[in-house]
C-alpha cells in the first residue's frame, strides 16, 4: 500500500470568510445519510451556497465562477470545529480541495484531513489576508503549499513560513499519512498491551 | 513529580511510537453507531481485514432512529443505514444493542448505563461527544471514520499526545444553576477553540460533589470548548454508579477493580500544563445567544452589542451571529420568544435530567404555540422515567414524550426545526442549521431552563418561573 509522498500542493485558491466554521456548515447532517463517502463533494457548504428558502445560489465565494477549479481553501480561526464527522474533509476533498490554509484548525478535523492526505497548514491572520487580497485581485494567482519546506508561496510574490505539527508533516512528506499498514505491522505488541489490560 | 490520570492511562495503553512520531495507542473500548461506521466496515472489507477485538466493540443506533415508531423510519436511507449496522454487527460478531434489546439509546448514554465505560480505560467512538465517558476517569476520544477503520482492524490508532489543563471549580452552585451552566460557563470563559491541544481535567469540590450524570454533562461538552477529551478523577461516586451494572466487574473481581481504578486518579503533585480556577457561586443560569457554544451569557445579561466589541474580528463574528439569530444586540436575552422546547441528547438526556425538570414542571403548562418534546437518552432511561411517572408529568404539562434517540440535537432523523423556528434546547450545539432547518435557531440551556422557556413561551429565568428557593439546590 504505497502512498503518494505529499511534499507540496499547488493551484489556485478561494477564501471562505468567518471564524469557527463548523463541520455542520461544511457538510449539513442530512447529507450524512449514506453508507459511502462517494458523491459528498457536491454538498460541501451546501446551506451557505444555496439560499435555504429560494434554493437560488448565494453570493458565497464557492459560487463565484472566477474561483472555479480552486484547489486550496483559505480560512480563519478554528476551522472544522464541532462534530468528528469525516464527511466534512471528505466532502471538501471530493469537491476538489487538496490543501487548506487557516489561522487554526479543530483537532479532529485536522487529523481526519491528514489521514486523507490533505495538508492543513496555518498562517497568521495577516498573511492569510495578503493571500486573500491576491486571489481576489487575480483568481489565477497560483499558490503553493510547500509541506516539505514549511512555506506558502504565491505567484503574486508572497513567501510565508507556515506551520504544521511535525508528525503530520512527516506523515505527508514520507507517504505514511494513512497509518493502517504501520498499525497492522505491530500486531505482536498490540496483543501484549491488550493482555496486560485487565478490562480487555 | 506525580502523574495525571491522562498520563497514566496513556502510558498503560501505549503500543509504541510510529514513524511520524505519533503514539500507537491501544483502544480498550470501541463504541460504534450507524452514521460513522458503515464506511469503516466497507474499508476493512475492501482491505481484506477483520475486527480484531469484536468483544471490545459495542454498537447501538441513535443518530437516525425516529423517536416515534423507532423501528419504522419513513426515510429509505435511514432504513438502509439501520440494515447496514445490523449486517456489520452480525458479520463481525460485534455486540449490538439494537431496538429490540431494550438497551438501545444514545451511544454515550448506553456505555455508562451498561457499565462498559470504566475508569482507567481508553474509549473511542466516531462521534465528537465521546468525551462524555471521561466522567468515569476514562480517556475517551471522538474520531473520524478512517480512525474507526483503524480501531476496528487493529484496536489501536495513531494519536498525538495532549497537554493537560486542570479546570478547578470550587464551592456550591446556587439554586437553579446546573452542570450544564458550568459547561456553558467554562466554554464562554475559554472560548470554542480554547481547548485545542488539551485534555481537560475537571476538578475541585464542585466536581467532587457532582453525581455521575452531572460529571457526564460537563465532560460531554469538552469538545465545544475545543478539547478533544475531558475527564474527572474516579472516586466512590464513580464506583457506586458502576457496581452491579451488566459489564462492570462482578463481586469476585470488584475489590481488585476498585483499587486498580483508584490508582489511576491524578497524583496530588501531578504537573499540569495550565490551571484555571472558577468559583461555583459566580456561575449563573447560562444561555447562548449566537451560533457558537462560546457565545453565551447569563440569563440576566443583555445580548452583546457588536458596536461594543473589543476587536473588528469579534465585531464581525457578533454581527454574523446576530444576523442569523435575528436578535438585536444590546437587548435582554430574557423574553426572546421560542417555538420549540427540546429536552434530551447525550448532554442532558439522563434520568436525573428528567427528574429535575419534572420536579419543577409539575403543575405547569406549556405555552400555546410552543412544541415541546422530551426524549430519553436510552430505552432504559425511558423505562426508569416511566416507572417514576415522569412521562405523565411531561405529558400533562403539554410535552410530547418520545422514544430514545439523538432526536433534535442533530437533524438526522424526523425531529427537526422548520424555517427559522427558535428552539430552547438542552443539547450541545447552536451551530447554524444544526437542528435541521438551514435557518433554524438554537438557544442552549439546562433542562430546567428549557422547561421555563416552554411554560412562558419566551426565554426565561427558571428561578423566577418556578420560584426556585434556597431549598431547591439540585440533589443528585
Amino acid at each position: 500500500m504505497a502512498l503518494a509522498k505529499i511534499t507540496s500542493v499547488s493551484g489556485t485558491a478561494v477564501h471562505v470568510p468567518g471564524a469557527d466554521i463548523d463541520t455542520d456548515r461544511i457538510i449539513p447532517a442530512r447529507f450524512m445519510k449514506c453508507v459511502t463517502f462517494d458523491g459528498l463533494g457536491e454538498f460541501a457548504f451546501y446551506d451557505v451556497r444555496f439560499d435555504p428558502t429560494s434554493g437560488e445560489r448565494t453570493d458565497h465565494p464557492l459560487n463565484e465562477e472566477r474561483f472555479n477549479g480552486a484547489n486550496i481553501l483559505l480560512a480563519g480561526v478554528n476551522f472544522g470545529c464541532g462534530s468528528s464527522r469525516e464527511h466534512a474533509p471528505q466532502s471538501l476533498n471530493k469537491y476538489g480541495f487538496k490543501s487548506i490554509i487557516a489561522e487554526s484548525f479543530a483537532e479532529i478535523f485536522f487529523g481526519n484531513s491528514t489521514t486523507l492526505g490533505m495538508p492543513c497548514v496555518t498562517l497568521t491572520a495577516d498573511q492569510i489576508n495578503h493571500l486573500r487580497e491576491a486571489v481576489e485581485a487575480d483568481p489565477a494567482t497560483e499558490i503553493t503549499v510547500d509541506v516539505e519546506k514549511l512555506e506558502v508561496r504565491s505567484s503574486a510574490g508572497h513567501t510565508f513560513n507556515c506551520a504544521i505539527p511535525d508528525s503530520a508533516r512527516d506523515a505527508l512528506v514520507s507517504g505514511r499519512w494513512d497509518p493502517i499498514q504501520e498499525l497492522l505491522d505491530n500486531e505482536d505488541k498490540i496483543s501484549s498491551v491488550g493482555e496486560a489490560l485487565p478490562y480487555v | 513529580m506525580g502523574k495525571t490520570l491522562y498520563q497514566k492511562v496513556w502510558d498503560a495503553h501505549t503500543v509504541g511510537t510510529l514513524g511520524d512520531g505519533r503514539t500507537q495507542l491501544f483502544i480498550g473500548t470501541h463504541l460504534i453507531h450507524e452514521v460513522t461506521s458503515p464506511q469503516a466496515f466497507g474499508m476493512i472489507r475492501e482491505l481484506g481485514l477483520t475486527v480484531k477485538y469484536p468483544h471490545r466493540t459495542f454498537a447501538t443506533i441513535d443518530h437516525i432512529v425516529p423517536t416515534i415508531n423507532q423501528d419504522a423510519p419513513a426515510d429509505p436511507l435511514a432504513a438502509e443505514m439501520m440494515a447496514a449496522l445490523r449486517e456489520n454487527a452480525d458479520d463481525f460478531g460485534v455486540t449490538y444493542f439494537d431496538l429490540a434489546s431494550g438497551k438501545q439509546g444514545v451511544v454515550h448514554v448506553v456505555g455508562p448505563e451498561q457499565g462498559i465505560t470504566q475508569p482507567g480505560s481508553t474509549i473511542a467512538c466516531g462521534d465528537s461527544h465521546t468525551a462524555t465517558h471521561g466522567a468515569f476517569g476514562a480517556i475517551a476520544f471522538g474520531i473520524g471514520t478512517t480512525n474507526v477503520r483503524d480501531v476496528l482492524a487493529t484496536q489501536t490508532m495513531a494519536m498525538e499526545s495532549l497537554k493537560v489543563r486542570l479546570i478547578k471549580v470550587d464551592g456550591e452552585l446556587k439554586p437553579g444553576v446546573y452542570a450544564k451552566d458550568v459547561a456553558l460557563d467554562i466554554i464562554r470563559r475559554l472560548g470554542a477553540n480554547g481547548g485545542i491541544g488539551y485534555a481537560y481535567e475537571y476538578g475541585g469540590s464542585t466536581f467532587k460533589n457532582f453525581s455521575m450524570e452531572e460529571r457526564m454533562t460537563v465532560c460531554n461538552m469538552s469538545i465545544e470548548g475545543g478539547a478533544r477529551c475531558g475527564y474527572v478523577n474516579p472516586d466512590d461516586t464513580t464506583f457506586d454508579f458502576l457496581k452491579g451494572r451488566p459489564y462492570a466487574p462482578g463481586d469476585a473481581e470488584w475489590d481488585n477493580a476498585v483499587s486498580r481504578w483508584r490508582a489511576f486518579a491524578s497524583d496530588s503533585d501531578a504537573h499540569y500544563d495550565d490551571i484555571i480556577q472558577i468559583n461555583a457561586a459566580e456561575i449563573e443560569p447560562t444561555v447562548t445567544w449566537g451560533v457558537s457554544p462560546d457565545q453565551g451569557i447569563s440569563i440576566s445579561e443583555t445580548i452583546p452589542d457588536p458596536a461594543e466589541a473589543a476587536t473588528e474580528v469579534l465585531r464581525n463574528s457578533y454581527q454574523e451571529a446576530l444576523d442569523y439569530m435575528k436578535l438585536p444586540g444590546g437587548t435582554p436575552i430574557k423574553g426572546v420568544p421560542i417555538d420549540v422546547a427540546f429536552i434530551g441528547s447525550c448532554t442532558n438526556g439522563r434520568l436525573s435530567d428528567f427528574r429535575e425538570a419534572a420536579r419543577f414542571l409539575k403543575g405547569h403548562t406549556v405555552a400555546p404555540g410552543v412544541q415541546a418534546i422530551a426524549v430519553p437518552g436510552s430505552q432504559i432511561t425511558a423505562v426508569q422515567c416511566e416507572k417514576e411517572g415522569l412521562d405523565k408529568i411531561f405529558e400533562e404539562a403539554g410535552f410530547e414524550w418520545r422514544a430514545a434517540g439523538c432526536s433534535m440535537c442533530l437533524a438526522m432523523n424526523p425531529d427537526k426545526l422548520v424555517g427559522d423556528q427558535v428552539c430552547a434546547s438542552s443539547s450541545n450545539r447552536n451551530f447554524k442549521g444544526r437542528q435541521g432547518s438551514p435557518l433554524g435557531r438554537t438557544i442552549l440551556m439546562s433542562p430546567v431552563m428549557v422547561c421555563a422557556a416552554a411554560v412562558r413561551g419566551v426565554v426565561s429565568d427558571a428561578r423566577e418561573v418556578f420560584e426556585v428557593g434556597e431549598s431547591d439546590i439540585a440533589v443528585a
